[in-house]
């Protein structure tokens, strides 16, 4: 992928209000304002219940200039199906829809309706916000929260399990297009968004969104702590286009280097992880430096 | 023109006439011949439609959620489970306004599994803000789908049209075929007030607060509540606006009656028995038979349910010795749903009147039990005798 786009070109037109609902220094913020400047006008969104009710506004004042359409929780791909479907029989297909879920919505109760829409090769974009848990609830667990990480469900314990890893699901649908991206990047997420619009049916993005009180840090600290996820290798920007997967942006940049920095520094700034013991911390950097090898030997 | 098929033909054959854009459907017995049928026009091209085998009946209706709330008149239809598998879905198409119609083709709900005809699928959807037609043979399946349209997009409120499963679905029966420019005259292309477009963009179904907000121009927009109301003020509405839809169907296809009841031998009865769907034409033959015994017998068909004709239906019962009470389902707990919703109109008409009915309730063909017609003349004449019992009577039960 060819990364053209700087903060001097990046389309002035916005698509997101000021002053949305959103807590402050929250990364789906970013995200949704950068990704709808890709996406454009020509745009129908769907959104079922998620951080993302709550940044749109409430009734009757919308914070988004683009036409959306709320939908229930385990929905949002089947909706996105319903307007392809309808669009198609009015001659408009030039119009882009692009469904925006949290981690929830999308690994949780609405994979299901995710998996049949690409498996049906519907022609739309699927953003997945990934602030790893139930925030717009309370920070309770979804099966995106890393292992180790304390929520309103996990305690005291912390989360038991492994993070699912939906960008590798999506990816065994053979879709056109599967990338991760983070909200400390937003311009990778805008090029990447930018570079799939012309491929053929669903596209899938996975963007990792820092989430103040939900991973307990200084809402100041979001992008700090987005960036430290991919400097020490922990969370991986990457596309996989037509089934061929590359790392991209500061990822990329990173095997190159061939240094990362060490993940204690990602978990010790935020309060989800403080339970997290340094033989948990070794165990877990053990296993980031195996997946960097993997990279480092496909390089070579 | 006169032609002979399953009430699942039927009623493949009237969506086809209204020209839906988009159909979604997941198999379900007794309903998949039917949505097999329309893949088939769609593959075809006999209809011009899209037709979305999703995964899930959930998806079914978030699919026809979606199209119509993007301009698209839509189709769906399932049975059973997946009618409760879309109660979500059900009730957000309501709130939404959405005028949806869905074929219910009548299945009893597991546990444990049954595939055979009761209604307890419908019935347990009845507080959802959809409107419920019944149908009683497959000239009202083909016909009421034809109306249904035109009462749901006149109004905004989605709807369910209910046929037995097994009964009426796969049995083969004379109708005719309404004609193609005859349909088109009665039911004009869909054109919603809003649709989702770039060019007017809305944000649909937001998070509305419990009271009434100022917009950004100053002007005062609905709470939930207002919301809320003005679906009960429009779906009461709906019963005048059915009577208009029964009128010009009758104008331009030369049949049709009484749109919310169906009244057999009622005039000078004494007793009449009630009930939704096939059983009402199963209990003429009961009513035939007691009458020629000298009972003075009668049988009405609820053909509209929700909106609940209760005017119409208490003017119908007033004066009557008893009204009997047929059902296919009932609210666990009490008694059949029906029978509380009579009891209910004929109260609020009636009270102190002096000509209040006595009425006996009955459940009878659940998860597809034989309803033998002659178990059925026997429990209609024993209630002319007086109240069978205080509680819900089933008929045919081996206990």
């Amino acid at each position: 992928m060819q990364s053209k786009t700087n903060i001097l070109n990046l389309p002035v037109e916005e698509f997101v209000h000021p002053g949305t609902r959103a807590c402050s220094g929250c990364g789906l913020a970013i995200a949704y304002r950068v990704g709808l400047k890709a996406l454009g006008k020509d745009t129908i969104l769907i959104v079922p219940p998620s951080c993302l009710t709550v940044l749109q506004g409430l009734f009757p004042v919308a914070s988004t200039k683009l036409s959306c359409l709320n939908v229930t929780f385990a929905s949002t791909a089947a909706a996105a199906t319903g307007i392809i479907a309808s669009l198609k029989t009015q001659g408009k297909e030039h119009i882009t829809v692009a469904a925006w879920a949290g981690d929830g919505g999308t690994a949780d109760i609405g994979l299901q309706a995710l998996s049949g829409a690409a498996e049906r090769g519907d022609n739309f974009i699927y953003f997945c916000y990934d602030n790893e848990g139930y925030m717009n609830t309370g920070a309770q667990r979804s099966s995106t929260t890393p292992i180790g990480a304390l929520t309103a469900n996990t305690p005291f314990k912390g989360k038991l399990q492994q993070k699912k890893d939906v960008p590798a699901i999506m990816a065994a649908h053979n879709l056109s297009y599967v990338a991760a991206c983070s909200a400390a990047y937003p311009l990778d997420l805008y090029d990447k968004i930018k570079n799939c619009l012309h491929l053929p049916g669903t596209k899938y993005f996975h963007i990792h969104i820092p989430c103040p009180p939900g991973w307990g840090y200084d809402p100041r600290y979001g992008i700090k702590i987005g960036r430290l996820a991919v400097e020490s290798g922990y969370y991986d920007l990457y596309e996989i286009i037509n089934g061929e997967f590359h790392l991209t942006g500061a990822s990329e940049k990173l095997v190159e280097k061939r240094k990362l920095v060490p993940v204690r520094e990602y978990f010790r700034a935020q309060s989800r992880f403080r339970i997290l013991s340094d033989e948990q911390i070794a165990d877990i950097q053990k296993q980031i430096d195996e997946k960097w090898e993997g990279y480092y030997k496909q390089v070579e | 023109m006169q032609i002979i098929e399953d009430g699942n033909t039927a009623a493949a054959l009237g969506v086809r006439l209204c020209r839906p854009q988009v159909i979604a459907a997941y198999p379900i017995t007794p309903q998949t011949p039917l949505t097999e049928k329309l893949s088939e026009y769609v593959e075809e091209g006999s209809l011009a439609a899209e037709y979305i085998p999703v995964e899930s009946e959930h998806s079914a209706l978030a699919v026809c959620i979606a199209a119509s709330s993007a301009g698209s008149r839509v189709f769906t239809a399932t049975s059973a489970n997946g009618l409760l598998y879309m109660h979500e879905q059900i009730q957000w198409a309501a709130g939404a306004r959405l005028p949806i119609v869905m074929c219910v083709v009548n299945r009893a709900v597991g546990a444990p599994w049954n595939i055979w005809n009761d209604q307890q699928d419908s019935i347990s959807q009845r507080d959802t803000g959809w409107i419920q037609i019944y149908c009683a043979d497959h000239q009202q399946i083909i016909d009421t789908v034809i109306k249904a349209y035109w009462l749901a997009e006149k109004v905004s409120i989605p709807i369910m049209v209910c046929y037995d499963g097994y009964i009426l679905s796969h049995t083969f029966m004379p109708f005719d075929l309404p004609q193609q420019k005859k349909v088109d005259a009665f039911l004009p292309p869909f054109k919603p007030d809003y649709a989702l477009n770039p060019d007017e963009p809305a944000n649909l179904n937001t998070v509305t607060l419990p009271d009434v907000r100022v917009d950004v121009h100053g002007e005062l927009a609905h709470g939930y509540m207002e919301i809320r109301y003005l679906l009960q003020k429009d779906t009461r509405l709906a019963l005048q606006e059915a009577a208009q839809a029964e009128k010009r169907f009758a104008e331009v296809f030369g049949r049709g009656g009484d749109p919310y009841i169906e009244p057999y031998l009622c005039d000078d009865a004494e007793y009449i028995a009630v009930g939704l769907g096939s059983i009402t034409y199963q209990l003429r033959v009961c009513v035939d038979e007691l009458r020629r015994e000298g009972i003075k017998v009668g049988v009405m068909g609820v053909r509209y349910y929700r909106p609940f004709p209760d005017k119409v239906i208490a003017g119908a019962l007033k004066g009557k010795k008893a009204v009997i009470v047929f059902e296919k389902a009932i609210s666990y707990g009490y008694e059949g749903a029906l029978a509380s919703d009579l009891k209910s109109a004929l109260y609020e008409y009636l009270a102190g009147t002096g000509s209040l009915p006595v009425i006996q309730n009955y459940i009878a063909g659940i998860g597809g039990r034989e309803i033998r017609t002659d178990n059925l003349t026997k429990a209609l004449k024993a209630a002319t005798k007086g109240r069978v019992a205080q509680e819900p009577v089933w008929i045919g039960l081996k206990l």
